[in-house]
């Protein structure tokens, strides 16, 4: 209750300034986000998380104690500042979510394609949603190093990077469109640059997040989609090879940056 | 152990990739010329049509597009010829309004700039386009809500001197608005801005309010 | 039952400070699906909280409270190892009770 009343009471503040003491207007949003830090929502979906990765689930009835992320079998602390990499079991380069998916299937016999084409929020695709915001709470503070000793790793960055300069659908949106510039907002909503590093807790080392205009968690695939739905781009697939290059791309680039995810957004 | 396959494009494009690898094996990686076939690739295998986003919105962009994504990627900006070119083939495709008719109401061009919606795969194929033009742009002094992407267009019509967007010498100007919305690209090869008329994404009608959004002495725009 | 809550309980001074994370829907009731049809209200109605067994505060809430509520309230005389338990009732009767260690 207080909350909602502490709100109302800023969202009437916002409204009645006029123009002029615009800064105000920014100040009072940027109080309410100051606000949102405390009381996470997102702790609930790491708890979550924890939980599935312990369970026994699947045809297999196996928990996913033994999966690698890159740092052995059953290694979670630190793996999420280093993702993606090359895994040579799959021979490809993966994201964590990519990655979970891939421990799903082989430890606990559950259907790749199936959980790849469920749409985000629903049945398996909220259990790959959980166990990336535990995973990445596992790392949270530390500082992005993503591998790029494999070649593969090396040519996925260069493929992310002409994926973030692609110009394509309706409106000839690329990722650089938002963000190819230092400040720049989108309405209010303030874009950080993703061609280098953006600073500690921001744009790729924010997500995972907790977005409470919609009460959703959202992971770094979901992200992406929601980018591109917005380009007007056509649908990318689930852990699909563009949507790793890029995560590569932008991963790189935050190198040294601090994650903070599970972070909360507006 | 056999390699899961999650979707069938993910196993093409990765055996691409190892195969591009492995022809430049002996030298430092794939050429850029692999990388560019590679990216084609995996564009095509990662991407899929849902409801009115079609897959050709990646796969078949036009020169324009490919030419000024290669310059960003590579750091390399357009030759001055090239730029000039992709301008003039932009400018060539220009709509006039069909009645000579420039300038509309600009309290719907204001909804319209309001208006981000349309041509997503979650928008419906019937509903109106909006401009999306405050996600980038200042306007009404009123609406703090915009965006910094593109210039302020605050007192637009006013700076340039249109106090009559009717009289001979606001010609000009007046064609060069609508020109600009129809197809920005057609004064800036690699403009940011989308290209709203030449792409589908806002009618004549529609454009019509715009441009007296920004060149109506009435406007809030001009006040 | 439900999903768990997050409780925090921390002494500072001569009282605790309690935060809580709830997992809960919280539909208002008032909200409409693809459909146009009214999403029928399911939201948390009671809250109680208790500090070693005994009940120090209780808030009855409504559709007014966002999805996943925080609350944070503190309690005077609280120390560290004493203990703290929240409860919940939600208007379909769904439950849930869950206890936190001051620290």
């Amino acid at each position: 209750m207080k909350r909602i009343l502490t709100l109302g009471a800023l969202c009437l503040g916002v409204l009645s300034l006029p123009a002029w003491s615009q800064k105000t207007a920014s100040q009072g949003i940027d109080e309410y986000r100051a606000m949102l830090q405390d009381g996470n929502p997102a702790d609930l979906f790491e708890a979550k998380g924890e939980d599935l990765w312990k369970q026994r689930r699947g045809p297999k009835n196996a928990t996913l104690e033994q999966c690698d992320l890159g740092k052995g079998p059953g290694v979670v602390k630190g793996v999420f500042v280093e993702l993606p990499r090359y895994f040579a079991d799959t021979r490809r380069v993966q994201d964590l979510e990519s990655r979970l998916l891939t421990c799903m299937v082989t430890l606990q016999g559950f259907n790749g394609e199936e959980i790849a084409k469920t749409p985000f929020g629903r049945g398996e695709q909220n259990t790959l949603t959980a166990l990336a915001t535990w995973i990445a709470a596992e790392s949270k503070n530390m500082r992005f190093n993503l591998p790029q000793g494999h070649q593969e790793e090396r040519t996925f960055y260069e493929l992310g990077k002409r994926m973030f300069f692609m110009r394509g659908g309706t409106h000839d949106f690329s990722c650089a469109s938002c963000h190819g510039e230092e400040g720049k907002r989108i309405r209010l909503q303030d874009l950080p640059i993703l061609t280098k590093n953006p600073g500690d807790g921001v744009g790729f080392a924010a997500w995972p997040a907790y977005r409470v205009s919609n009460g959703q968690m959202w992971g770094m695939q979901q992200r992406l989609n929601d980018c591109y739905r917005q380009q007007r781009f056509p649908y990318p697939g689930f852990g699909s090879d563009a949507t790793v290059a890029l995560s590569v791309y932008l991963g790189v680039n935050a190198k040294g940056a601090a994650s903070v995810a599970p972070a909360i957004k507006r | 152990m056999t390699t899961p396959v999650l979707f069938s494009g993910r196993a093409r494009a990765v055996g691409l990739a190892l195969a591009v690898s492995g022809l430049s094996a002996c030298t430092s990686g794939p050429t850029v010329a692999e990388l560019d076939a590679l990216t084609d690739a995996v564009v095509k295998a990662s991407f899929r049509t849902e409801a009115q986003a079609k897959v050709e919105r990646v796969t078949q962009t036009d020169e324009t597009n490919r030419l000024c994504s290669q310059a960003d990627a590579s750091g390399k900006p357009l030759d001055e010829a090239t730029a000039k070119a992709i301008e003039a083939a932009n400018l060539k495709s220009i709509r006039w309004p069909s009645d000579g008719r420039f300038l509309g109401d600009w309290k719907q061009g204001e909804q319209i700039a309001q208006s981000g919606r349309g041509l997503t795969w979650t928008d419906g194929a019937n509903t109106p386009n909006g401009g999306n033009c405050y996600n980038c742009h200042q306007m009404d002094p009123k609406e703090i809500s915009y965006g910094t992407i593109g210039p302020s267009l605050l007192q637009y019509g006013k700076i340039r001197g249109v106090t009559d967007p009717n009289s001979e010498v606001s010609k000009p100007i007046v064609e060069y608005t609508w020109g600009k919305i129809w197809n920005s690209k057609a004064y800036n090869a690699c403009s940011n801005m989308p290209r709203a008329g030449h792409m589908g994404i806002l009618t004549e009608a529609q454009v019509r309010h715009i441009v007296a959004l920004l060149l109506d002495p009435q406007s809030p725009v001009n006040k | 039952m439900a999903d768990p809550m997050r409780i925090r309980a921390q002494a500072s001074g001569d009282k605790a400070t309690v935060r809580v994370l709830m997992s809960h829907e919280m539909e208002s009731g008032q909200r409409r699906d693809a459909n146009g049809k009214l999403v029928p209200a399911w939201h948390i109605a009671e809250v109680t909280a208790e500090h070693n067994g005994k009940v120090v505060m209780t808030a009855e809430w409504g559709p007014a409270v966002a999805k996943n509520p925080y609350l944070q309230f503190s309690v005077k005389g609280a120390k560290a190892g004493d203990k703290i338990a929240i409860s919940w009732k939600d208007n379909r009767g769904d439950t849930r009770r869950d206890e936190a260690t001051v620290s």
